[in-house]
């Protein structure tokens, strides 16, 4: 399967962002990929506000079927939730309840004035009634794969395709 | 690392050598202790926010059962299970039906059937919590929160925890733990997280009364002066001087022992300038420690109860995820 430029979509998902932001506009990533994209879009879009990080094993809704997740990050949201414009930021959007954790988790800090939501990858296969804002692409996935960024080691970011219980294809 | 025969024995572990009961710190792998150190790393964040609560444990009935007077331990647990947004139900079992005469057992088979999933269990004698985890369902599980000279392994995590968060790592230190090794179980504890961990160097320092016989077999190095004791200690431990459990008159008394065994300025000068000082309260103090020194900058026991939240939140997490 051939599987488009990471780099090119941060690219396009850059210009789309930077149509909408203001003086206090946020970006939070949401733990691994997501923070990875949402560090480059802080640094392209210059944004006054410090970057935020998410990690939302405390709210995933699978807990009770798989239990805690490991190596569970901190979250970080350095800055004033409350009357904020955030831009939440994940790598792959898929079921949608990766999204609605995190919306759970940033009103624990404070009542945002807005959240948008970008995301490289749209794959489909939504359970939950959720949009992103801005897209990179859109890419249909088979189900018994799973799409994940990952960091090279000369820090430029790529897709890699796996199958859901294998290593990489 | 202990071998996964061993691990399929080890009652605190399930079939899949998952964290099913906490009941003591002997015998469980590294990997475990660090994963609970690692789980508790983003709860010290929870605690800080303005909204010091997640809903992972939401609909989850926990039962803390004191059979023994405590004000401390129980409120942290209390406080761990609330942040997870759990249910907590405070049993004070000394003032209630063991007066009547229900069995241990009867009381637990009770809490079971109001659909309990995990018991906090503190009582006098050692082993209650091991009886009560063989007892209940597979799906309930128990938390040992100090049972009589026998363990207290929650104390001795968020112990662990302060450590590696002042020292880093676990590899090149020098411990000492000072004080009633003979009645303290969190002695008990602290010497097999110690060791599991990594800690090279770990010494007790106490007078004879206050040893048990064979202490050495721990692995631990034994003096009964502090001036060779506490020489380029990292990190001290002091104990609690533990008067309610003092059956016979071991000490002449409580000043002389502060005399010897008490931490002054002038005995911490002793250890590394940049010794951290634990204690798992509540504090004696005049007796096995200073004022000056509790309240003094090596002092982190205003920490350890802080963080001793989040690691009970880490704890009652794995466990009913397991």
């Amino acid at each position: 399967m051939q599987l488009p430029e990471a780099e090119d979509l941060l690219a396009v998902l850059t210009a789309q962002i930077r149509q909408g932001i203001s003086s206090d506009t946020a970006v939070v990533g949401i733990h691994t990929g997501g923070v990875w994209l949402a560090e480059r879009l802080h640094r392209g879009l210059q944004l006054a506000l410090p970057l935020g990080a998410l990690d939302v094993s405390f709210y995933r809704d699978d807990f009770g079927q798989i239990g805690l997740h490991p190596q569970i990050r901190p979250s970080d949201i350095p800055f004033k939730v409350e009357g904020s414009h955030i831009i939440l930021v994940d790598d792959v959007l898929y079921t949608g309840r990766t999204i609605r954790a995190a919306i759970n988790e940033l009103f624990d800090y404070g009542r945002p004035a807005s959240i948008r939501l970008a995301a490289l990858i749209d794959r489909g296969g939504r359970e939950l009634p959720i949009a992103a804002q801005y897209i990179g692409a859109t890419l249909e996935v088979p189900p018994a794969k799973m799409l994940a960024l990952e960091k090279k080691a000369d820090g430029k970011l790529g897709l890699s395709l796996y199958d859901k219980h294998q290593g990489n294809e | 690392m202990t071998s996964t025969r061993a691990m399929s024995n080890n009652p605190q572990l399930n079939k899949n050598g998952q964290l099913q009961h906490l009941l003591t710190t002997e015998g469980l792998p590294a990997s475990i202790l660090l994963n609970i150190l690692d789980t508790a790393e983003p709860f010290v964040g929870v605690t800080e926010r303005d909204v010091k609560k997640v809903p992972l444990l939401r609909g989850k009935s926990i039962f803390n059962l004191f059979f023994e007077p405590s004000t401390r331990t129980r409120t942290t647990f209390e406080i761990a299970a609330k942040r997870l947004s759990a249910d907590v139900i405070n049993l004070n079992i000394a003032v209630s039906s063991q007066s009547k005469g229900e069995t241990l057992l009867d009381t637990v088979n009770n809490l079971s059937a109001m659909h309990a999933d995990m018991f906090v269990v503190r009582h006098a004698q050692s082993g209650a919590a091991h009886l009560i985890a063989q007892h209940v369902r597979p799906e309930i599980h128990v938390i040992n929160a100090g049972d009589g000279r026998h363990a207290h392994p929650t104390q001795a995590l968020l112990d662990m925890f302060t450590i590696r968060r002042c020292k880093r790592d676990f590899h090149n230190l020098r411990v000492a733990i000072v004080g009633d090794i003979l009645h303290s179980r969190v002695a008990r504890s602290q010497i097999h997280a110690l060791t599991t961990l990594g800690v090279p160097e770990v010494r007790v320092i106490a007078p004879k009364t206050l040893l048990p016989a064979k202490v050495e077999r721990l692995g631990v190095h034994v003096y009964h002066d502090m001036a060779k004791g506490l020489k380029d200690v990292d990190v001290l431990m002091m104990l609690r001087l533990q008067n309610e459990r003092m059956l016979s008159a071991r000490l002449p008394s409580t000043e002389e022992y502060f005399k010897y065994y008490g931490l002054t300025p002038e005995k911490l000068a002793l250890a590394k300038p940049d010794a951290i000082v634990l204690h798992p309260g509540p504090m004696n103090r005049g007796v096995e420690i200073d004022s000056v020194v509790a309240d003094g900058k090596q002092s982190v026991i205003l920490p350890q109860v802080t963080f001793g939240i989040a690691v009970r939140m880490a704890v009652m997490s794995i466990l009913a995820g397991s």
